[in-house]
């Protein structure tokens, strides 16, 4: 009997504590910032797509949700042409994040995007990409990288030493 | 001719008084378990979720109503209204307030109230064998065990007040309490009638027979929309009876020093009701063989005690009745 009467004043007391529930949409919850929510494409400091179309996002994904087409502009950069995630299949892992050697494709703390229709969850490059440069800012991947493109030839990268001509090590 | 129409306000007021505050209940329990259980309850439907009650309503009508095939119609269609009408039936003989009260004087008020909680053991018994399911009826005997075995020590534990009150008719018993409430004299009375109460409404901490993670959902687990739902509003409609009987029997009805009576005789009733959501908010359930024992061999030898000792305190205090 006393341990009823316990379990009573006990519970009775919790009447007076703090509610834990957030009222959404009220009150939003608390993300942080590497949160693998929405898909995005991000932009160079300079304003171009990072995006070189390298297919390793499309590889690493487990479900298969990102479909993409390259193509190369006259000055030999490469960007997709097209880029689709679907994301009634995406699983929000963040494999792709990882395996994106540009920074391009990044996942950011936003939740919300309910649609009606399963055919308005197919997301297209122009949906995906976004006027920033996402989650890192000062990162630019044709600046360091080694590929010839217009305005800069093979060695005048950053950190880049300039090709050695090899005839010239011979003895 | 207002003498009649003064009648028949005071039976529609008090029976739609009652389904409101049934109805009511239902929020009002989501929102205090909630609250003990720190997060809200519904709070979206209306201002404070209010008319959650009105949301519920409407689903449980636009479901279907689907009979087992072998179940027994007459009977099954008929269960449920046993329930909901017999606990609506006890309230004839609660006095509210010395003006309002269907009955003005029946000197076998509590006899009538025993014999109404006696006949909701029909509708939950019949209505676990008409469902022709081996849960139903397994929940249905249970449950007629159960509340048996409890209204055999609510009667004697109601003898305490009526030897006090000298009276079965509920406004002399209201009346005979002006002084001191019967809760001061009569605690145990009032703790074995309370759980017996509760026993009675198959309510937590008592309701194995409908308990949701025990018997699938015990005796109505084969009823569907309104059916079910005149289930669920006997059962909350039994609270607001065993809530109004405590205030009437032990708290002293509409007694009080300032307020208004009827204010007075809400607020014990409203208390009481808090105290049963508390109980489901707070209390484990005990397993079945654990609540009949308890019954039998503690609840019942109490009851016999408390008889015994309040029958010797008045032949002590009073001397025998000499007549």
């Amino acid at each position: 009997m006393w341990s009823t009467l316990r379990s009573l004043w006990l519970v009775f007391r919790f009447g007076f504590r703090r509610r834990v529930t957030v009222q959404y949409p009220e009150e939003q919850p608390y993300l942080p910032p590497r949160y693998r929510g929405r898909i995005i494409l991000s932009r160079d400091p300079d304003g171009e797509e990072r995006c070189v179309s390298c297919y390793l996002c499309a590889a690493a994904c487990p479900v298969d949700c990102i479909a993409l087409q390259k193509t190369e502009d006259g000055s030999g950069r490469w960007y997709p042409e097209s880029f689709r995630i679907n994301f009634s299949r995406c699983i929000f892992c963040g494999m792709c994040e990882e395996a994106c050697p540009t920074y391009a494709i990044q996942l950011i703390p936003d939740f919300e995007m309910c649609e009606y229709d399963r055919q308005e969850l197919v997301y297209e490059k122009e949906d995906l990409l976004i006027s920033g440069t996402g989650k890192y800012p000062g990162y630019s991947f044709w600046r360091v990288a080694g590929k010839a493109i217009a305005h800069k030839d093979k060695g005048e990268a950053e950190n880049e030493s300039p090709p050695v001509d090899v005839r010239s090590l011979l003895p | 001719m207002t003498e009649t129409l003064a009648q028949w306000l005071n039976v529609i007021g008090i029976l739609v008084c009652v389904l409101t505050i049934a109805a009511m209940l239902t929020w009002a329990e989501r929102r205090l378990l909630a609250l003990w259980q720190e997060r809200y309850g519904p709070n979206r439907v209306g201002p404070f979720g209010l008319l959650q009650p009105l949301a519920d309503v409407i689903k449980l009508m636009n479901k279907e109503d689907w009979i087992p095939p072998m179940a027994d119609r007459p009977v099954f269609v008929i269960a449920p209204a046993m329930a909901m009408v017999t606990a609506m039936a006890a309230f004839v003989v609660v006095p509210i307030t010395p003006r309002i009260g269907i009955v003005d004087r029946l000197d076998i008020g509590l006899l009538f109230f025993l014999a109404m909680t006696a006949l909701t053991v029909y509708g939950v018994a019949v209505g676990g064998w008409a469902s022709n399911s081996k849960y139903s009826l397994l929940g249905g005997v249970r449950s007629a065990a159960q509340m048996i075995s409890y209204e055999v020590f609510m009667g004697l534990a109601l003898m305490g007040v009526v030897i006090l009150a000298g009276s079965f008719d509920l406004r002399q018993i209201v009346i005979a309490q002006q002084g001191l409430w019967y809760a001061v004299l009569q605690p145990v009375g009032m703790i074995l009638f309370f759980v017996a109460g509760v026993a009675g409404i198959h309510r937590l901490p008592f309701d194995l027979p409908e308990a949701e993670n025990e018997l699938v959902a015990g005796f109505h687990t084969e009823y569907s929309s309104m059916k079910f739902g005149m289930f669920f509003v006997g059962e909350y409609v039994g609270m607001v009876l065993l809530a109004s009987m405590v205030t009437v029997l032990y708290l002293g009805g509409w007694d009080g020093p300032l307020l208004p009576p009827i204010l007075w005789f809400l607020l014990k009733m409203g208390s009481i009701l808090v105290l049963l959501v508390l109980l489901r908010a707070a209390l484990p359930r005990p397993r079945y063989d654990q609540l009949m024992a308890m019954g039998w061999k503690i609840m019942l030898p109490l009851s016999l005690l408390n008889l015994m000792a309040t029958g010797g305190a008045l032949l002590a205090i009073k001397g025998p009745l000499t007549s």
